[in-house]
């Protein structure tokens, strides 16, 4: 359903650290804007964003409204061991999408 | 003619009371006051004090279009498991709420450096809020002159 975009290199050396790019489709309504007919538009965004590198979390973002549209990140991480990275958004109305990228370090 | 005089009264006092309520209407403004800022930003540091610096905060000093501003936080540290970043939280003066974002590491995140798009509803000042592992807080701020606002416009 959600449409997400990782970004991770392939290979990398023991110990670089290697930068992750994520983006994922979502319209993170804030829950402040209204219709024409002045109606409230529910809040829709997502809420949390974790990064686990073989089942350890190297990284977590937690939204606000203020996160635009299709939130995207830049972050980092070690590369400790080959293996593979998995990324969790949740989010309001039941929200959930997840992405994994295989890496290999030598 | 009494009678008159009495409705216009009325109507005249009818009109005052609306005005007034009109005017109490528009100055409740949708937005956060630096004020709830301070205030959510006691809400994560707690008791402890912020010094200003080691944060580095970058945000375009113009930007066209507030639904989406580039945002880059960095925080200087070795990244050991002795001394690294905890978390780098970012809060806004003028959004409806303070709170923008969190970002939580580890010493496995290597470096504390992420980049996102913000929304901003107003031209403003952003701040940005590091959580080293000793417990200490640092902080940095940037003005940001907005010239389409997000959150205002109709879905």
């Amino acid at each position: 359903m959600a449409n997400a975009l990782v970004n991770v290199p392939a290979r990398a050396r023991r110990g670089e650290i290697i930068e992750i790019k994520t983006l994922i489709s979502h319209p993170m309504e804030t829950g402040y804007r209204r219709t024409q007919l002045g109606a409230r538009v529910p809040r829709d965004i997502i809420r949390l964003f974790v990064c686990t590198y073989n089942g350890t979390e190297v990284f977590r973002a937690e939204l606000h409204p203020a996160i635009a549209a299709n939130p995207f990140f830049v972050f980092s991480t070690v590369a400790t061991e080959s293996g593979s990275l998995a990324f969790q958004w949740t989010g309001d109305n039941g929200f959930s999408a997840t992405e994994t990228a295989p890496i290999t370090v030598e | 003619m009494d009678d008159h005089e009495t409705s216009r009264r009325t109507f005249l006092q009818a009109a005052a009371a609306g005005l007034g309520l009109g005017a109490v209407i528009t100055v409740a403004p949708a937005q956060a006051t630096p004020k709830e800022m301070e205030d959510a930003v006691r809400k994560v540091v707690g008791q402890a004090s912020v010094s200003k610096g080691r944060v580095k905060l970058e945000l375009p000093p113009l930007s066209e279009n507030g639904n989406t501003v580039p945002l880059t936080v960095s925080v200087e540290s070795p990244m050991t498991p002795a001394d690294h970043v905890r978390a780098i939280h970012v809060f806004t003066e003028l959004n409806p709420q303070p709170d923008v974002v969190s970002f939580r590491f580890g010493p496995r995140a290597g470096h504390a450096r992420v980049s996102t798009r913000i929304r901003l509803a107003n031209t403003q000042t952003v701040t940005a809020i590091g959580e080293l592992s000793d417990g200490s807080f640092w902080s940095a701020s940037a003005a940001v002159v907005v010239t389409l606002a997000a959150c205002l416009e109709d879905a």
